[in-house]
């Protein structure tokens, strides 16, 4: 593989890793939906790239999903969302904005360090693709513990996505990708579906104490 | 007469997915309980014949010694589970808690997901299998919360993002574990092959395998409801339809270990990676006995035997990370025990909920007083289920606390007491419930209660006697798993 297909595949795959982090210090909500579409569309390009460098024209299917549902549709869908449930100021977070950034950095090393050993025969690329993904989907997990709120869950939720269709496409000739991109998509969709319909505006954390001892089944 | 294995695999798929659709397009309400119960017969009665009708390894689907047993138990509890679900939905639409085009997406969801549940069970591939396991997964997400109310709410969404978290994380073990498969086997379909991936599996990379493991376990995991990982779990039984929790504790919890346990026989045949039994003692162990102690302060009655469903979830993993064959053995009779006996139980608390109009175990009092034949039914399903003699839970959890007393005595006596511990909770909760001055409203029941006594009968008689025939095929599964 020449050099030029590897760096590049590089770019695509640090760029996500990069663009997870900024998704990590957001904390209003139109920002964050734009750079998880932002997030979406360097994925698309980093599956584009790879369908192109591992000749396999069916990944281009992969691209084109994350590109269109990913990037354009569920954005616009999560703003209006947003706007017609009147959320759109700030996010609740848990812990401050420093230490959610050094957690990243810890698992970002870590990813790398539990990655990079045990992959050594599997090739330069699909290695470091793997440390790359594995980041993601720990960032995201971490997303998804600091914040409070169901859309922005759902941001992190479909980050590790992300970061899982980086991986698949990395592991070279992996069937069925096409087919679990897709599983995902679904998946996704009714999560928006389910927030639009039941208008889920925060994550059931109350500080309310009766409330929580009637979703534990207590005396109400 | 050999082509008619696939037929019949085919069958246990086409007969509930055709069903399903069928059951969505059609706008009688009284005939499609029936129709339900009709289409599960079929998928039954096509995988009961598999027994004799082996079909060949195919690059998608694959009937094995290990997965048969799993599919039989799977269509009979499908089949009277709707069997429970005809008389229990017509409750429903008479109380208007269910109007009929719910009743329509009811049904048809249950065919999908017995559908998806097949689907994963047959699989030939761990990919098609995470797909077939998702797409149960949403299927119940949607029925728990059918009823709408804030609470069925909450619990599918807890349950929504749980389980995709947990089978984001599947799908990165399943990604390494083809990683580890391609070196050696290829690119391609092979590479996600079960019977391929154990034959091969001695020369996979190690360490690739132990990273996958990890995923997978905390992944699958999830849905098999191990603490700490069980959170969605209690919310997900307490608030959906009771065929449902029955469903979900009698099967979806056993495809999940079953995919861990696919997953186990591969790390097994690797000399050198980690062994994944203390992984899994350990996770069992948490499970029972956090949940023994969580059973103490239950006040809602699905809710206190989703705790139960956690402990025996914990026994079976506790069990197959035992290993061994004696263990193997013990930990799949308990597992088909505890589908029959859990699912008997959630369908009498389905209809004594429905009689006295909560789940709350204060308003429920004097049950053998005011309704006999429930009271005593959901007495012997207790009875069952802690495993008091002479029934077949009896017989599983003295066979697996024996065998781990050889090997480790230390981890016997902290299962025992879990399981005494959780004995006490629930026989403590059953005195109110069951004995005493009746309390709570007294409408009489229209409840079906063959598939209750027909499971429980089975259980009762597998206590006291075992077909050599079944013991010797459990055996040789058993020491397939490794």
């Amino acid at each position: 593989m020449d050099r030029l297909a590897l760096d590049v595949a590089h770019l695509f795959a640090g760029g996500l890793v990069l663009v997870s982090f900024m998704l990590l210090y957001q904390d209003r909500m139109f920002g964050l939906l734009n750079i998880f579409a932002l997030h979406a569309l360097v994925v698309s390009l980093s599956v584009a790239w790879q369908a192109h460098i591992q000749s396999a024209p069916h990944l281009y299917i992969t691209a084109g999903i994350a590109l269109v549902v990913k990037a354009i549709i569920i954005p616009v869908a999560l703003r209006r969302i947003i706007v017609r449930l009147g959320i759109h100021r700030t996010i609740d977070t848990v812990g401050g904005i420093g230490q959610t950034m050094l957690a990243g950095i810890g698992l970002v090393a870590l990813s790398i360090m539990v990655m990079l050993p045990i992959t050594a025969e599997a090739g330069t690329l699909t290695r470091e693709d793997l440390a790359f993904s594995l980041s993601v989907i720990l960032l995201g997990l971490l997303m998804m513990i600091s914040r409070r709120n169901a859309v922005s869950q759902i941001i992190g939720f479909m980050s590790i996505e992300n970061g899982l269709i980086l991986a698949a496409t990395a592991a070279k000739g992996m069937p069925l990708v096409v087919e679990i991109s897709v599983a995902f998509s679904i998946v996704i969709a009714l999560i928006v579906i389910g927030i639009f319909l039941f208008r889920i505006r925060e994550n059931f954390d109350t500080m309310d104490v009766h409330a929580l001892e009637r979703f534990r089944g207590g005396q109400p | 007469m050999n082509d008619l294995g696939p037929l019949l695999v085919n069958a246990i798929l086409l007969v509930p997915i055709c069903s399903a659709a069928l059951l969505a397009l059609f706008p009688d309400d009284r005939l499609t309980g029936q129709l339900n119960t009709l289409a599960s017969l079929l998928t039954f009665l096509a995988s009961i014949s598999l027994f004799f009708f082996r079909p060949a390894v195919g690059s998608f689907l694959i009937v094995d010694d290990v997965n048969v047993v799993f599919i039989v138990l799977t269509t009979f509890v499908a089949f009277t589970t709707s069997v429970f679900s005809a008389s229990y939905i017509a409750h429903e639409l008479e109380t208007g808690r269910l109007t009929p085009t719910y009743l329509r997406f009811y049904h048809a969801m249950y065919q999908t997901l017995m559908f998806a549940m097949n689907l994963a069970l047959l699989a030939n591939n761990m990919g098609l299998m995470w797909v077939a396991i998702e797409l149960a997964t949403l299927t119940t997400v949607l029925m728990v919360g059918l009823y709408r109310t804030p609470a069925a709410i909450e619990a599918a969404w807890k349950y929504f993002i749980l389980g995709s978290v947990g089978i984001a994380l599947a799908l990165f073990g399943t990604l390494l574990v083809y990683l580890a498969a391609r070196s050696v086997v290829g690119e391609g379909l092979d590479a996600m092959a079960w019977n391929v991936l154990v034959r091969e599996a001695p020369r996979f990379d190690p360490h690739l395998l132990n990273l996958a493991f990890a995923f997978l376990l905390l992944g699958y995991g999830t849905k098999v409801g191990l603490v700490p990982l069980h959170a969605w779990l209690p919310d997900a039984h307490a608030e959906g339809p009771t065929p449902i929790s029955a469903v979900l504790s009698g099967l979806l919890l056993n495809v999940a270990l079953f995919a861990v346990l696919r997953f186990k026989m591969i790390m097994s045949a690797n000399p050198g990676a980690l062994a994944p039994g203390p992984l899994m003692v350990t996770l069992g162990l948490l499970s029972v006995l956090f949940a023994a102690f969580m059973l103490y302060r239950r006040h809602d009655i699905k809710r206190m035997f989703a705790y139960s469903s956690i402990e025996h979830m914990g026994i079976i993993t506790f069990a197959f990370g035992m290993g061994g064959p004696l263990a193997n053995f013990a930990g799949l009779l308990h597992m088909t025990y505890h589908s029959l006996t859990k699912s008997a139980i959630f369908f009498s608390v389905g209809h004594i909920a429905q009689i006295k109009g909560t789940q709350r175990m204060a308003d429920i009092r004097g049950l053998t007083v005011s309704h006999p034949v429930l009271g005593w039914g959901l007495v012997l399903g207790v009875i069952t289920i802690v495993g008091l003699p002479p029934t077949g839970i009896f017989m599983t959890e003295f066979l697996i606390i024996t065998s781990t007393f050889a090997r480790q005595p230390v981890l016997a006596v902290a299962l025992g007491l879990g399981l005494l511990v959780a004995l006490g909770a629930l026989l403590l909760r059953l005195n109110g419930l069951a004995f005493g001055e009746p309390y709570g409203k007294d409408a009489p029941s229209h409840a079906s209660f063959v598939p209750m006594f027909a499971h429980l009968g089975l259980v009762l008689a597998a206590g006291i006697f075992l077909p050599p025939a079944l013991v010797a095929w459990f055996q040789h599964v058993a020491s397939l798993l490794g």
